[in-house]
């Protein structure tokens, strides 16, 4: 994992990735702070997000905490929100590098937003350079600041006038729409990113997040990207060429 | 706080798990190179429809105009190849703008 972060293209994964990790250090310290405004100890938003570092399943779980609901539900809200941590994990499972270290250190800085800079790169050697680069500096920040929010507390100011929750979902816009615009529309369509022999992964796509807005209001948080997984039915098999 | 302890625990060996379920199998399962687009296609279905929740909802309900309009924005940008730095910058800033204008 050395050698590529020296090569020339570090340099723009590092100038992408820091925005990244701008908008994720101000999210930290809003949690944070959070958790301790709400009564926690400062130690349980730390410890949680080393050990669990996952953003919204932190949120959820400390959500639940302060609203009432017990550990037992906070824990089952977090799991749940987490299991599609499993499907990215295979599809970068190929790309963390060989070796028992990278694997064991490389699962534990899976997130949205790290396989979404990984899988958006084309070449191999890239995609492992974007994991990592975006990986341990997403790490590095993330706790830094949630115990910067924990000690510090609320002296950000208000984080919706920054519109930085807007910025999350633009992140992935930027980082998934460009593959899907090379996509494909129909099985006798060449040409797919990275050789792939699918085909139909826009309307694929689509038709996932229409399922998951549509059940948001009805399921428990978590299961709306899930069900979205329906979507891969529409994905079907490139003709021979 | 014990509770808390073994909540976080729980959490954090769970998300492990499920983190680790991809590089445990590499190299010792051989997966079919249609079961490994499929995966990648799964990725990507997962990540849009993160991108559309995260966009429209707000604990289960409507996000208001304002995020989804600078997320739209951006997805423009994005797919019109816009420089990464633009399309995060403009939606953040447009939502931001459209708040000071009054737009929820």
């Amino acid at each position: 994992m050395r050698s590529p972060l020296r090569t020339p293209t570090a340099a723009s994964l590092v100038r992408d990735s820091s925005l990244v990790w701008l908008a994720a250090g101000v999210v930290g310290v809003s949690f944070g702070a959070i958790s301790v405004a709400g009564g926690l100890p400062v130690w349980v938003p730390v410890v949680m997000s080393l050990v669990v570092y996952a953003g919204s399943a932190q949120f959820s779980a400390v959500g639940v905490l302060l609203a009432g609901g017990g550990p037992v539900a906070a824990a089952a809200t977090g799991l749940m929100l987490n299991t599609r941590t499993a499907a990215f994990s295979l599809a970068v499972g190929d790309i963390l590098g060989p070796g028992r270290a990278a694997r064991l250190l490389g699962a534990h800085l899976v997130t949205d937003e790290t396989v979404a800079f990984a899988l958006a790169q084309r070449d191999p050697a890239r995609r492992r350079a974007a994991f990592w680069v975006s990986g341990i500096g997403l790490f590095t920040v993330w706790n830094v600041c949630v115990l910067g929010g924990a000690i510090g507390g609320s002296a950000l100011g208000d984080t919706a006038a920054l519109g930085l929750d807007a910025a999350f979902p633009a992140v992935l816009a930027a980082l998934v729409l460009p593959a899907l615009r090379d996509d494909p529309g129909g099985p006798d369509d060449a040409g797919a990113p990275g050789g792939s022999t699918l085909s139909g992964l826009r309307r694929a796509a689509f038709a996932g997040a229409v399922v998951a807005l549509a059940v948001t209001p009805f399921v428990p948080v978590g299961v709306p990207v899930l069900l979205a997984l329906a979507g891969l039915a529409l994905v079907g098999r490139r003709a021979p060429a | 706080m014990s509770a808390t302890v073994a909540m976080i625990l729980v959490l954090a060996v769970g998300t492990y798990a499920f983190r680790l379920t991809g590089p445990l199998l590499h190299g010792r399962v051989d997966i079919p190179v249609r079961v490994r687009e499929l995966l990648a296609a799964a990725a990507v279905v997962l990540l849009v429809a993160l991108l559309a929740t995260g966009a429209l909802t707000e604990s289960g309900g409507f996000a208001g105009w304002a995020r989804p309009a600078g997320v739209l924005l951006g997805a423009v940008l994005a797919w019109r190849r816009a420089p990464f730095v633009v399309v995060v910058l403009g939606a953040a800033v447009t939502t931001a703008a459209l708040r000071l204008a009054g737009v929820a």
